[in-house]
């Protein structure tokens, strides 16, 4: 039976990884990630997880012990945020590309400098392109939820690619709320125990990881983790159904927040969604029929779904906890994807980007809501004003 | 009990104000609430003026900014009456609940907080008597319990039994529980 704790953000994560008791954990502390592994600590030492748990001296070791076992045929995660992220870097690109399902907790915060730990997502959208799945969190509970679904995701054997669950830094990593823990036996009965199919341990069937690979066969490697990634939505649909059917909870692609008849719509990842619904509650009272679009799964981004879910509204205003700085018009990362994807699927909408958010600055509902009343006016004129808005910074 | 109840605590780092406001989202759960419990993460030192926040609501909370314009702020340090702003955004209609000996008219003359409900009680003198030490947020839960409504003594007793029951002695437990009880037969309306 599953039970109601107050737990942070954190806590819930370090909940889910007790109950899927990896093989192997290896991490270093980081602020905001830290706690949850210091719970997780805990765990091993009062014997509650069988996890070999590695403490190393950096995050680029702690990758590097992920890859290794990982290799060997264990089931591994690890945590982390911003510059741990960043110091894991090479290693980050050799998990996937060794196609090692390794499981990360990701807490999303601004990358120095200036130094800051807070909330953003620039941490996570450096890493992109690095081959890894990659899911988006509202709120504890669905870390918790992301986490064990990860496990599945990641080890399927159309798949073999690590994933990163990602929730938002202090906002909702240190916020405690009621979070449903499902019982022990149940989340260990939905991710099952791993059977590695290619373990560098099966001594009947020698094989390496990660060896020379020039222009003889790395370029079919790298067509090979695109075929993965072609075949992950499917899996993470799948996982996702079984979810429900276990839990009760029903995830998909992304989530559809009052959009189904909505003229005006905003697409916002992570916590900042849950404040959105908010002020659509509040809007739609006045009667105006506003829209949210939340994404959860943002590595392989579901380009086509989502067109389809904003096909019928009037302008969209996408929001970016991040920059990507040089990119066209210097607009967020999450803009430019549905930008594209919106304009190559035939959409002709107005759409707009409002960056927010950075180096953990609050967003609130008053905010939001100047950007559904922007969104009225573009939708009214056809146009944008402003492709890019830098939401609440002083000039 | 309005949608969505917000408050603010504010303290000095090493009084228990993250405690204080865990304690309270835990006694939320146990009531069938839902709520959140955040605190204002800056520089973190012994001494140095912190804040705590909480919701709680009968609804699935979604939010996730700032509170802004608190219902309910509590202060559990005389000390910071003068040199922190804890009355910035609080509700005309809303309570302020300050651990002093002072009578709360004298609290609303240094706040100028003329509107809503002022709350005294001498938390710091209770938790003297009662715990040996100055820790006031168990007591000035017990008094927010009697100033808002919003929980009974009891089941606020219960939590402080299942939260510091296995972390502290049984004599510093029942210390605590004594404090909550006298704070909310102390705290004074004005």
């Amino acid at each position: 039976m599953s039970t109601f704790e107050a737990l942070a953000g954190n806590e819930a994560v370090a909940t889910a990884m007790r109950q899927i008791d990896p093989d192997v954990v290896a991490a270093y502390p980081i602020t905001p990630q830290t706690s949850t592994v210091q719970k997780f600590a805990d765990f091993v030492a009062d014997g509650l997880v069988t996890t070999e748990f590695v403490t190393v001296e950096s995050e680029h070791s702690a990758m590097s012990a992920c890859v290794g076992a990982s290799a060997a045929g264990a089931r591994v995660m690890t945590a982390t945020a911003a510059n741990g992220l960043a110091l894991m870097w090479e290693i980050v690109y050799i998990a996937a590309s060794s196609r090692l399902p390794i499981v990360m907790s990701l807490v999303n915060r601004a990358l120095s400098g200036p130094i800051n730990i807070h909330c953003d997502h620039s941490d996570v959208m450096g890493m992109r392109d690095a081959g890894w799945i990659i899911l988006f969190s509202e709120n504890g509970q669905e870390a918790y939820d992301n986490l064990i679904q990860a496990v599945r995701i990641a080890e399927h054997p159309d798949v073999l690619l690590p994933v990163a669950v990602c929730q938002d830094g202090f906002i909702t990593s240190h916020g405690m709320e009621r979070v449903e823990i499902y019982d022990d036996a149940d989340v260990k009965a939905f991710v099952g125990s791993y059977q590695p199919q290619w373990s560098l341990l099966d001594l009947q069937n020698p094989m390496t990881y990660g060896p020379l690979d020039f222009y003889d066969y790395y370029y079919e490697h790298k067509r090979q983790q695109v075929a993965a990634m072609e075949k992950a939505p499917e899996v993470i649909l799948a996982v996702a159904a079984a979810f429900n059917r276990q839990f009760n909870r029903d995830y998909g692609m992304f989530e559809s927040y009052r959009l189904g008849d909505a003229e005006v719509a905003v697409v916002v990842a992570n916590s900042a969604a849950g404040t959105a619904k908010v002020v659509v509650d509040q809007l739609r009272e006045e009667g105006l029929k506003v829209g949210l679009l939340k994404p959860r799964v943002f590595r392989p981004f579901p380009a086509q779904e989502m067109s389809a879910a904003l096909r019928h509204v009037k302008a969209v205003a996408v929001m970016d906890r991040a920059i990507s700085f040089g990119a066209m018009n210097n607009a967020g990362p999450l803009f430019l994807e549905i930008a594209a994807a919106l304009a190559l699927h035939g959409e002709r909408m107005p759409i707009a980007d409002y960056v927010f958010g950075l180096g953990g600055r609050d967003i609130l509902p008053g905010e939001i809501e100047s950007v559904y009343r922007d969104m009225f006016r573009a939708a009214e004129s056809g146009r944008v004003e402003q492709m890019v808005t830098y939401l609440s910074v002083r000039e | 009990m309005k949608d969505v109840v917000e408050i603010r605590w504010h303290g000095r780092g090493g009084q228990g104000v993250v405690t204080a406001g865990k304690l309270l989202a835990e006694t939320a759960l146990g009531t069938g609430q839902y709520f959140q419990a955040f605190p204002d993460y800056g520089p973190e030192r012994m001494g140095a003026p912190i804040r705590s926040f909480t919701r709680l609501s009968r609804k699935p909370i979604t939010i996730h900014a700032q509170i802004e314009e608190p219902d309910v702020v509590l202060v559990l340090d005389p000390t910071l009456l003068g040199s922190v702003p804890v009355t910035e955004g609080l509700k005309e209609a809303g309570i302020l609940l300050v651990n002093t000996s002072m009578l709360p008219q004298e609290v609303r003359e240094i706040t100028g907080f003329r509107t809503g409900k002022v709350f005294t009680v001498n938390a710091s003198h209770i938790a003297i008597e009662e715990i040996g030490r100055e820790i006031t947020n168990t007591p000035m839960l017990g008094a927010f319990a009697r100033a808002t409504g919003l929980f009974e003594i009891d089941e606020l007793t219960e939590q402080i039994r299942a939260w510091f029951g296995k972390k502290v002695s049984p004599g510093i437990l029942d210390a605590n529980v004594r404090s909550l009880r006298r704070a909310a037969e102390e705290v004074v309306e004005g």
